[in-house]
């Protein structure tokens, strides 16, 4: 399941709605990504995300699916958030269920990886020197690239 | 045909959204941003560098070779920052 919301979430709830009645889930993994009080040297007051609704939730209907392609998965939750949050607010929530760990692990760290390069957002940072675009980081793309299989390229 | 900015493109455009006919020349992705790039200086300044834009055509992910027509909806946005 995806949801594209600008409240916040808790994981707690998420966590027991997805375990309820499913006692065939082996393990869960979680990420959760927050809004950090830096940028390089600078202080951040708050983060506004931007999207395109409606192609977001394709795209992470799209990735929600390639992940369940990829690994024997239970059950997904991706929640991204949108508009003007502040440090220490969580932005994103990835959780994976499986029967055993290896696949629950991987997909999370995949899912949260290729959300980075693929999903779209745009971060605009408010600092004491003005507000400043967040520019996609190449470390980014070459940790979504680590999960490219050789049969789609 | 409607075309939307985002991030760094959106506010050198000074908007979000609008509907365009460009020329019939303008048959593909890489063609409407050098069309846009003449429409003025918002529009110079978000497309000067054309290999730092990226695209989405009726909201899928596009390259620049990809075609167009009248009645897409085209997206032109700077690389994505999710997570």
């Amino acid at each position: 399941m995806i949801r594209v919301q600008d409240e916040d979430f808790d994981i707690g709830a998420e966590i027991t709605r997805m375990t309820e009645g499913s006692t065939e889930i082996g393990g869960l993994a979680s990420f959760v990504g927050l809004v950090r009080d830096y940028a390089g040297d600078e202080q951040i007051s708050s983060m506004t995300l931007e999207h395109y609704p409606g192609m977001t939730e394709k795209q992470l209907e799209r990735l929600e699916s390639e992940a369940r392609e990829r690994w024997d998965l239970q059950d997904v939750l991706i929640i991204h958030r949108y508009g003007k949050l502040y440090p220490g607010d969580r932005i994103v929530l990835v959780i994976t269920a499986s029967p055993h760990r290896q696949a629950s692990l991987e997909s999370c760290h995949f899912l949260i990886d290729w959300l980075k390069t693929k999903a779209p957002f745009w971060k605009l940072e408010e600092k004491e020197s003005g507000a400043d675009w967040v520019d996609a980081r190449e470390t980014d793309s070459v940790a979504a690239g680590r999960w490219v299989r050789v049969s789609d390229t | 045909m409607q075309i939307l900015y985002f991030g760094w493109v959106r506010t050198r455009v000074g908007h979000g959204k609008e509907e365009l006919s460009p020329p019939d020349d303008v048959g593909t992705v890489a063609d409407l941003i050098d069309w846009l790039k003449g429409q003025g200086d918002g529009y110079a300044h978000a497309f000067e560098n054309a290999a730092a834009i990226r695209a989405a055509v009726n909201q899928e992910i596009a390259p620049h070779d990809a075609e167009i027509a009248d009645g897409d909806e085209v997206a032109l946005f700077p690389p994505m920052t999710g997570g």
